[in-house]
């Protein structure tokens, strides 16, 4: 027994050296420049910011950005030759991944927040996703008051109960929360009656709502309890680096390029099976559009 | 690596006016409840069916071998969607309803983290009565015992000493196993451990804390059994190691 106390004392103790061993990198553009590759990292399955079509390959809203990205970053080393390689990337390995040089610039659905500004950095925000519920249409759910006394369900990771009564001042509405282990778990939840609603990020909640058996059964209701800005992922403090990120995106907002892209992410049939999310921009991106920003969420 | 160490995050405040600290004690609630009612569940069950399949009586052992050949292959993350996704569908309505909208989940978590233990402990039930020699049995008959009698005041207590390091094993594998519950909607000590990530993404305090929970937990029943084997040992009847050092 006290043989293994020790291995477990010794690998703590390994865990916690690695960090003050290791240096600051000398910044993304010059990794860059000297090994002539810019690693991209993308999700399999976040449709439409970025998922794999019938061939694997990764294609959506925010490859479509950070493609731009690749171009404003050949254009500055004034490597037009500069070879780009893809790494798929999860929500638990995303961050690790960024840190340890994986990947240089992440292309996903990942929300700007505070607590991850410690460990990474954000472009500005290229979406606003606002959590809201997605209800069957024969439930008669409309509004957050209609939930009291309701099972709502929401994927782990988020608890909608604190979000619903933040926005239910002056009302007392009791919900009972119950957890899926995953959007399409959680999907599942309402479509079987087991929960009256899913509080969830609209955009997901449109996906889900797009691709389920019969769409015209299901729709999204009540305020937004809460925006989320999805941000590019970058090195933590590699200021050069994410200014040619955010120069690049900002451009694309400012000429009206960034609207025509949503387009054709959310409002036209899309890949692998040409449905079309029909999703209008909120008037919350629109502003974002205008007034381009990279704060996180709290 | 550029990680951004932080203790302290787990006495920072919630969402829900909790601190990080509270989510991983309320966990590891779940988990220790979870696993014991799941336990003795399966010791239950599982005591009874592995009985069975050592009685003279065909229709018991046949009973007790299929539920062996069906619990124990179909993996547990399988079981527990069946309990909780499959099963409400196929009950009558108003059952379905129920189950779906009253029954607390931890009720189907613990029978579905049961009823997959209760195999395992039945195949090493029978193992130890089996492993018994028949002579056993027969004094028992011989001295006027019934059946049941000789189950009960020699041949169970016998066999329980003899597979207690095997359940032994299965008891701490239920702490482990019992993470698996968060797939129904557990609040458990791996539920939270996602949540906690997610928020904060300071992923190696809360890996190398919750590790350590899991690890103290299966030790902890680990000593505990490992002090009743010592505690009821029959001496010059079965020879063991001096408890497991």
């Amino acid at each position: 027994m006290h043989k293994s106390l020790t291995v477990i004392a010794l690998c703590l103790s390994a865990a916690g050296m690695v960090a003050p061993a290791h240096a600051q990198s000398s910044g993304t553009l010059q990794k860059i420049k000297d090994t002539g590759t810019i690693t991209v990292g993308h999700r399999e399955s976040s449709v439409p910011f970025s998922y794999l079509d019938a061939n694997q390959k990764p294609i959506g809203y925010a490859m479509d950005l950070c493609a731009k990205v690749v171009d404003a970053v050949k254009t500055e080393l004034k490597m037009p030759n500069l070879q780009v390689n893809y790494q798929a990337v999860t929500s638990q390995n995303r961050i690790p991944l960024m840190q340890n040089g994986t990947i240089d610039i992440e292309c996903g659905s990942t929300t700007n927040s505070v607590a991850r500004q410690q460990q990474v950095g954000f472009s500005v925000a290229y979406f606003i996703t606002s959590v809201r519920m997605g209800v069957r249409k024969d439930s008669g759910v409309k509004d957050i008051g209609d939930l009291d006394g309701k099972p709502v369900v929401t994927t782990t990771g988020t608890t909608s109960d604190q979000l619903i009564k933040q926005n239910e001042k002056g009302k007392t509405i009791n919900v009972r929360n119950i957890y899926g282990k995953d959007h399409a778990d959680s999907f599942l939840m309402v479509e079987s009656g087991r929960a009256a609603a899913f509080v969830m990020d609209d955009i997901l909640l449109a996906g889900l709502i797009a691709s389920s058996k019969n769409p015209a059964a299901f729709e999204i209701v009540g305020p937004s309890l809460r925006d989320e800005p999805y941000g590019v992922m970058v090195r933590k403090d590699d200021a050069p680096f994410k200014a040619i990120v955010d120069k690049t995106l900002v451009g694309l907002m400012k000429s009206g390029e960034a609207e025509k892209l949503y387009t054709k992410w959310f409002m036209n049939p899309i890949p692998p099976r040409n449905v079309n999310l029909n999703f209008q921009m909120s008037p919350v991106l629109k502003a974002a559009f205008e007034t381009p920003t990279d704060k996180g969420v709290e | 690596m550029d990680y951004h160490w932080d203790w302290l995050f787990f006495f920072r405040e919630t969402d829900d006016g909790l601190k990080y600290y509270d989510w991983i004690l309320s966990g590891l609630g779940w988990t220790t409840l979870v696993s014991l009612a799941s336990l003795a569940l399966a010791l239950a069950l599982g005591s009874a069916l592995g009985v069975m399949r050592t009685t003279p009586k065909r229709w018991l052992v046949a009973i007790g071998d299929a539920y062996v050949d069906v619990f124990r292959n179909i993996p547990l993350i399988v079981q527990l969607f069946m309990w909780f996704f499959v099963v409400p569908e196929l009950v009558p309505d108003r059952l379905g309803m129920w189950m779906k909208q009253d029954l607390p989940y931890v009720v189907i978590a613990v029978v579905g983290l049961g009823l997959y233990t209760a195999a395992r402990i039945a195949e090493q039930v029978k193992a130890g009565i089996n492993s018994l020699s028949r002579g056993q049995r027969n004094a028992g008959l011989a001295l006027g015992l019934t059946e049941w009698q000789t189950y009960r005041h020699v041949r169970l207590p016998m066999a329980y000493r003899i597979v207690l390091p095997a359940m032994t094993s299965e008891a701490m594998n239920i702490f482990k196993n019992s993470a698996v519950t968060y797939a129904v909607g557990i609040l458990e000590l791996y539920f939270q451990y996602k949540q906690i990530i997610e928020k904060t993404s300071q992923v190696l305090e809360i890996t190398i804390v919750v590790t350590l929970a899991y690890f103290a937990l299966a030790f902890l029943m680990n000593r505990l059994l490992a002090f009743i084997e010592r505690r009821t040992r029959v001496p010059g009847l079965i020879v063991g190691g001096k408890g497991s050092n």
